[in-house]
């Protein structure tokens, strides 16, 4: 076995990387990922944030019933869970449609030029 | 019924059978260890497991690494005695995987090889880099562990009726043993199939109970939950918020303190990172994650029905008088529902909880010592991989010893601020080094080292300085405190969790160490970030 470092023959050239950072395509990626990522994990972290503040300090709003004994802070804690799962949807969605195409793109092509 | 009457329940009968569950699932298990063996040649085999895990497979793995003996036994009895409090502490678990999935997961796989180290060192000066996230991993993995280990102490004394402290010594010892062997023996890949066989046992374990204790209420959540009602003291306050965090403002600081520990802890805890090397993409690392947040999800799902179930069908007052306290809710709601053999299936499930996490934790700590520190630091990568892979192994076995002497010593201790300190921990010092390393093209060696040691001191001190060390009042009933030290105060922090100041302190050193220094390599961010989201150059998957 050899060393850990080892490159495979045929690796990426510091340049190719630098260029490929460069193109339009990549760049594309980036605004594709980070507009989707980052106000995505504004809005969940915001929702999470406003379901605990609602539990810490607005207690007697959270025990309304809503129906049987159901009340509203566990609606809104079951919607956390709900939320999460809708979130986990959208981004795989938006991963296989908008990012995976674009990112094996400038990925086969980087490997092909090495 | 009494308490009394409710100790001998629990364990009349049932040791035998608890102990012959779980020994057969330790049989299970090694055989498929060994098995796994016969493919761990290489150091990516031994770390990653060849990067051969389907998605699906990892992301089963990662629900038996991160459902521990903490959120089985903790969460059902925290719900069981303080109802939705308690139900708040498990969402914050869950909303995590967010933060892992959105930003962290799929660009730790394209951009990292076998630790966290391997992203945070990627585009810096190694050494400096490397020891201060060998020394951030350690420290967590460590508080993790030791939770674990002392919460197999306390497991035995509920479910096999070990009562003496020489009969619980000695079953951390053996705990500690068998993980030695399965991280020795089947590196990442035997450790992962424990992880595996141990989440199915658990969902599967939990999915059956929710299901019986649903029909014995007509299928509706809203009757369990009147039951529980019925069945507590709290009465309505149950179902409310404010049991456990609503006593005073502090309380209620204090809460928001560990709810922001524990959402951003999670994508930060290296056990759960190094995980995300074992698959061969980054979209499998994806896959792993959607994996893990369903059946995670649906297990606090399931939770919640199980606490205001033991509410129900088993009463606080049993649930308070059994050995164990909360941790007892669900065991004793195993035996009320199916009797001897049911309770036996629980108990040998939460045993092999305690030793799938453990596992991980070791292989994950011993890896940040022989790749980062000893290769990396002291050797300066001038070792080959099979030298390194010794020294982990030799790594993994000191590790366990430390951990079942620590496990030993620490076994009266609250594992629930344990394993609290080890998400602060991960959530100050790892998080915000992590998303400044993959999204802040300015930051730099400083920015890494300060932002690391920043939030990791910062947490350790607010913690050794916080009532939960020492300061609590003394129970006149117990004549003790409920702080780790008795006798002494030199709290000045007033809250158990140090999140909410050592999170954003992590970010703040973060920030000021790069701002302070010079030093940009835009070549080494052009290859992260290029490598980070297309996965060009990736590490590849091992074939044999």
């Amino acid at each position: 076995m050899s060393t850990l470092d080892e490159r495979p023959p045929g690796s990426i050239s510091a340049a190719a990387y630098e260029r490929a950072q460069q193109s339009a395509e990549f760049q594309d990626l980036r605004k594709r990922y980070r507009g989707f990522s980052f106000p995505m994990t504004v809005a969940f972290l915001s929702w999470y944030a406003v379901f605990v503040a609602l539990s810490v300090f607005a207690p007697d709003f959270m025990a309304t019933p809503v129906f049987g004994n159901i009340n509203v802070g566990l609606l809104i804690g079951l919607g956390q869970f709900v939320s999460t799962a809708l979130i986990t949807w959208l981004y795989v969605r938006h991963s296989n449609r908008r990012l995976d195409p674009l990112a094996a793109e400038i990925r086969e092509r980087m490997e092909a030029e090495a | 019924m009494s308490a009394i009457l409710t100790q001998d329940s629990v364990t009349a009968g049932s040791p035998a059978v608890n102990m012959a569950i779980f020994g057969l699932f330790v049989a299970v298990t090694l055989v498929i260890v060994i098995r796994a063996s016969r493919y761990t040649k290489t150091a990516t085999d031994y770390y990653a497991a060849g990067r051969a895990f389907t998605g699906r497979q990892n992301g089963i793995a990662i629900a038996g690494d991160y459902l521990s003996a903490a959120s089985f036994l903790g969460i059902t009895g925290a719900i069981a005695l303080v109802g939705y409090d308690g139900f708040l502490y498990s969402i914050g678990f869950l909303v995590a995987w967010l933060v892992a999935l959105l930003l962290v997961a799929e660009l730790l796989r394209n951009t990292g090889k076998f630790t966290m180290a391997d992203v945070l060192s990627f585009r810096m000066r190694q050494r400096p880099v490397r020891t201060a996230a060998a020394i951030a991993t350690l420290a967590v993995s460590f508080f993790y562990l030791l939770a674990q280990m002392a919460g197999a102490g306390g497991l035995v004394a509920l479910l096999l009726g070990v009562r003496s402290s020489l009969g619980q010594s000695i079953t951390i010892a053996v705990v500690g043993v068998l993980m030695i062997t399965y991280v020795l023996v089947g590196g990442m890949k035997g450790t992962t199939w424990v992880q595996i066989i141990k989440a199915v046992l658990l969902i599967s374990g939990a999915a059956l109970m929710t299901i019986w204790v649903l029909s014995i209420y007509g299928l509706s959540l809203s009757e369990v939950l009147g039951a529980a009602v019925d069945n507590s003291p709290a009465g309505e306050a149950l179902l409310e918020p404010g049991l456990q965090y609503g006593q005073s403002t502090l309380s209620k600081i204090d809460f928001i303190s560990l709810a922001m520990a524990l959402v951003l802890g999670t994508a930060g805890l290296p056990h759960v990172l190094m995980r995300f090397y074992t698959v061969p993409t980054s979209k499998e690392a994806r896959r792993s994650v959607v994996w893990a947040i369903t059946l995670i999800g649906l297990f606090y799902l399931f939770s919640l029905v199980l606490g205001f179930g033991a509410a129900a069908l088993v009463g606080p007052e049993r649930i308070l008088g059994a050995p164990g306290k909360g941790n007892s809710a669900a065991p004793l709601l195993a035996y009320e529902l199916g009797g001897t053999l049911l309770l036996g299936f629980i108990s040998a499930v939460a045993f092999a909880t305690i030793l799938a996490v453990v596992a991980g934790l070791t292989i994950t700590a011993s890896a940040s010592f022989a790749h980062d520190i000893y290769n990396n630091v002291i050797k300066r990568g001038g070792v080959d991989a099979d030298a390194e892979v010794r020294v982990a192994r030799v790594t993994a076995v000191v590790i366990g010893v430390v951990s079942i002497v620590g496990g030993i010593l620490a076994k009266d201790q609250n594992i629930a601020f344990l394993v609290a300190l080890a998400f602060a921990v991960a959530a100050s010092a790892n998080l915000p080094t992590i998303l400044y390393t993959l999204f802040w093209r300015r930051f730099n060696t400083r920015g890494t080292v300060w932002s690391i040691y920043g939030g990791l001191i910062s947490a350790v001190v607010l913690i050794v300085f916080s009532p939960v060390v020492s300061g609590k009042p003394v129970n006149p009933d117990t004549g003790r405190s409920a702080s780790m030290l008795q006798g002494v105060d030199f709290s000045w922090f007033p809250l158990d969790n140090p999140g909410l100041i050592s999170i954003p302190l992590g970010f703040f050193f973060g920030w000021l160490g790069t701002v302070t220094s010079r030093e940009l390599d835009t070549s080494k961010w052009a290859q992260l970030e290029v490598r980070s989201l297309t996965g060009a150059g990736a590490e590849k998957e091992v074939v044999h």
